[in-house]
């Protein structure tokens, strides 16, 4: 075993024997560097999901280290904490690091996204939940220190039906069709319920739901027995874990068309239809960015890190991976941010309170892009004082037995569907959580 | 009365109306009840023996199943990954053997409880430093084991699908079960066991060494954990939620008695097929996902009336 693996295994036995359990990368915080913790897990029935991510949103701040010398000339001191996806665990990696000045937060679970969100704006540190966490909180007004930017969960659902009903031939014809949705039954899972049950009675299609708990990942035969039965039109998944290289393990065995066979962009992983084999051809996936290593800030990462063995990637395949390089836009996001808090501030070492602000004017541009070596890599994301999401473009990719294909134009989310049900959720949310602060921070935008 | 229509009646017309999907769903709950049987084997082996009732079993399999792919991914002919495995799983019943067993002896049950507690953290984090967190697929091909489906018509549109790696199962299972049943009845290990198992202290009486005979039922139940964990590995892939599983047989104990082998694999069956009618017929009643409590609800009607569970011994103690 090569001595870089077994450092590596160390340091997991060491994670996992640990409660919480953070790994270091620049050594002892210093007062001239920028510390980014992130919430992270290698291990447990989700490291499937986690690690490719982990290692992109990791090797995307050491290649700025390594390369730049970090972000405006000041290091990012990047630390881990192992959560193994548990809210519980999760809550106790932030206490254990929020201490050391961190400039936000990547919880990457949306258990420990909302229970952080309460503690963020007493503590000034802002929370990134890329793409996943509380769908309201993409309501600046009400929730000036989260960010889950490029679109949130009820955002995707609207689109993931918006390409149902192009695939149908318009959205009248989804009237009398059958929508199945699979679903980890926990937060994460229940998030977009509400968006697929209002459109359900707008549109005039059935939606059928399966629950998968937890603990029942792996053994997910009944549920598809019932996706038998009903012969829905089209799935959609909401999965993470081992429970999403299972249903299309499950769906290729109840002969459901795969083509018609839709997950999150969280299941969409390359290991998650890999080990379907070709009977995984067709699956597709909602995604917002590319894969592949075909862009210079991909190639900085081989350079500088992969290849000088600084990376926790188990093989140089795994880079371009899509949810490796799902962290990689989520660090660019953090490294924007913190950059702009320097602009704003004039500052080298920003704060958390600084960081809210360089989130909330992020303007990530095609010029932009580009000048980060991510030409084309992602549609232009915005972030405005009152939009903490966006509601971005998507698009859905298509598995072709070996890698990710693009396989629709860029799909906008219903605005006109979602922005209501954002506003009535994030009034529902402050009432519900009274005395809820009111908004004092000035806009940065 | 229409609730009664739904519960009694209507279940059966679907049943009858849909032939094709029913003997689907009979035989998913076969296939599930024997993967469940596998599990409980396991279990029943290891408290047959000794009295524990060894809450590591599941990460065993998780355990079995990584070191099988993990040494086939490092280069090894699958085959002799297969063997070296086998013997993986040799080498961790010794070690139990040494040195979590034989220092405990005559220590009350739950410290033997607890051990088995700290044993399967002590694995968790093991195999994730040996073979690393991410899930693996299993080596099915390499295996030789069967990846295709076969489908049969039922009636003028049904279709009941078979897939091989399900019936691959079946016979293993079989294979497994038999080949225990042989030699705990037929060796004289196996007599000695069953020895052990009556009473310690008679047994050791007679110059049956109990360390000998305990690390042998931890290396049947690694055995056992192996070929479970192939077979589900193949049905999902091999990940540490696999050992989640393995809590599916603890109704199977309860139903079937946790020192009968012929109660693991019938309790297996019944769990398994009950929970999948269940779940298919009754369960979109209450909105479905019953399945989950569901066996345990079956175990406890019969445990209502067979407390020592279907073939379990009857203990009475007297007062």
């Amino acid at each position: 075993m090569k001595l870089k693996s077994l450092l590596s295994g160390i340091a997991l036995a060491a994670v996992a024997a640990a409660p919480v359990s953070v790994m270091p990368t620049t050594g002892a915080l210093a007062a001239d560097e920028i510390y980014v913790p992130l919430l992270t897990y290698r291990t447990g029935p989700y490291a499937g999901s986690g690690t490719p991510i982990a290692n992109g949103m990791r090797d995307y701040l050491t290649m700025l280290n390594e390369r730049d010398g970090g972000i405006g000339g000041v290091k990012i001191n990047i630390e881990e904490c192992e959560t193994g996806y548990n809210a519980q665990k999760g809550v106790e990696c932030y206490e254990a690091t929020k201490g050391k000045s961190p400039v936000m937060y990547n919880p990457y679970s949306t258990g420990i996204t909302l229970q952080l969100i309460p503690k963020a704006a007493v503590d000034k540190i802002p929370i990134l939940s890329m793409g996943y966490g509380l769908s309201a909180a993409a309501k600046g007004d009400a929730f000036p220190w989260i960010f889950n930017m490029p679109t949130t969960y009820w955002g995707q659902a609207s689109a993931v039906i918006k390409y149902i009903g192009n695939e149908v031939g318009g959205m009248d014809k989804l009237k009398g069709k059958t929508v199945g949705f699979i679903y980890l039954d926990v937060g994460y899972g229940r998030e977009p319920i509400p968006v697929f049950e209002q459109l359900s009675e707008k549109f005039g299609y059935t939606l059928k739901k399966y629950p998968v708990p937890g603990k029942e990942m792996q053994n997910q035969s009944s549920q598809w027995l019932n996706v038998r039965r009903d012969r829905p039109d089209y799935m959609i998944m909401w999965g993470w874990g081992a429970m999403n290289p299972t249903a299309i393990k499950e769906a290729a065995k109840t002969r459901f068309p795969m083509e018609k066979f839709i997950g999150v962009w969280w299941s969409g992983g390359d290991d998650d239809a890999r080990p379907a084999g070709p009977a995984a051809k067709g699956y597709k996936s909602v995604n917002f960015h590319a894969t592949g290593t075909d862009f210079p800030a991909l190639q900085d990462i081989l350079k500088h890190v992969v290849k000088t063995g600084k990376s926790q990637v188990s093989d140089e395949s795994k880079v371009g991976e899509n949810l490796y390089n799902r962290g990689v836009i989520n660090s660019v996001m953090i490294a924007e941010a913190i950059a702009n808090a320097q602009k704003i501030t004039g500052k080298k070492v920003v704060t958390g309170e600084d960081v809210r602000k360089g989130l909330e004017s992020m303007n990530l541009s095609a010029d932009r892009l580009k000048a980060i070596g991510l030409d084309g890599f992602t549609n232009p994301i915005q972030v405005t004082c009152k939009n903490h999401s966006g509601g971005h473009p998507v698009y859905i990719q298509e598995w072709d037995g070996k890698n990710w294909k693009r396989a629709s134009d860029d799909i906008t989310p219903m605005a006109d569907v979602v922005g209501p049900l954002l506003d009535k959720a994030a009034a529902e949310y402050t009432t519900k959580n009274a005395p809820w602060p009111k908004r004092t921070e000035a806009c940065a935008s | 009365m229409d609730l009664l229509y739904a519960i009694l009646v209507d279940p059966f017309i679907q049943m009858w109306n849909g032939p094709d999907f029913f003997i689907q769903v009979m035989w998913e709950g076969f296939v599930s009840g024997v993967l469940y049987a596998l599990i409980a084997l396991g279990f029943v082996l290891i408290f047959k023996a000794s009295g524990v009732f060894n809450f590591a079993q599941g990460i065993m399999v998780v355990f079995a199943a990584l070191s099988l792919v993990g040494m086939h991914e490092a280069g090894v002919p699958a085959w002799l990954a297969l063997l070296l495995a086998i013997g993986v799983m040799a080498v961790l019943a010794i070690t139990v053997e040494r040195f979590v067993m034989r220092p405990l002896v005559n220590q009350p049950e739950i410290i033997l409880l607890m051990a088995t507690i700290g044993l399967t953290y002590f694995l968790i984090g093991f195999g994730e430093f040996v073979f690393g967190g991410e899930p693996k697929t299993m080596i099915t091909k390499e295996l030789g084991l069967p990846t295709g489906s076969t489908a049969f018509e039922v009636g003028e549109r049904g279709l009941v699908i078979l897939q091989h790696i399900d019936i691959a199962a079946m016979i293993m299972a079989i294979i497994m079960v038999t080949g225990l049943a042989i030699f705990f009845s037929k060796t004289r290990i196996g007599r000695a066991l069953r020895a052990v198992a009556d009473d310690h202290q008679a047994a050791l009486s007679v110059g049956i060494s109990l360390h000998q005979i305990w690390a042998i039922v931890w290396f049947a139940s690694g055995i056992v954990a192996l070929t479970t964990g192939i077979m589900w590995g193949a049905k999902s892939d091999v990940s540490f939620a696999l050992q989640f599983v393995a809590f599916k047989a603890l109704p199977v104990l309860i139903l079937g008695g946790f020192t009968s082998i012929p109660g693991a694999i019938v309790g297996g069956l019944i769990i398994g097929i009950g929970e999948k009618l269940g779940e298919l017929y009754w369960g979109p009643l209450v909105g479905g996902g019953i399945e989950s409590w569901l066996a345990y609800m079956i175990a406890l009607i019969f445990l209502l009336s067979r407390p020592q569970g279907l073939f379990g011994e009857k203990i009475i103690d007297r007062v």
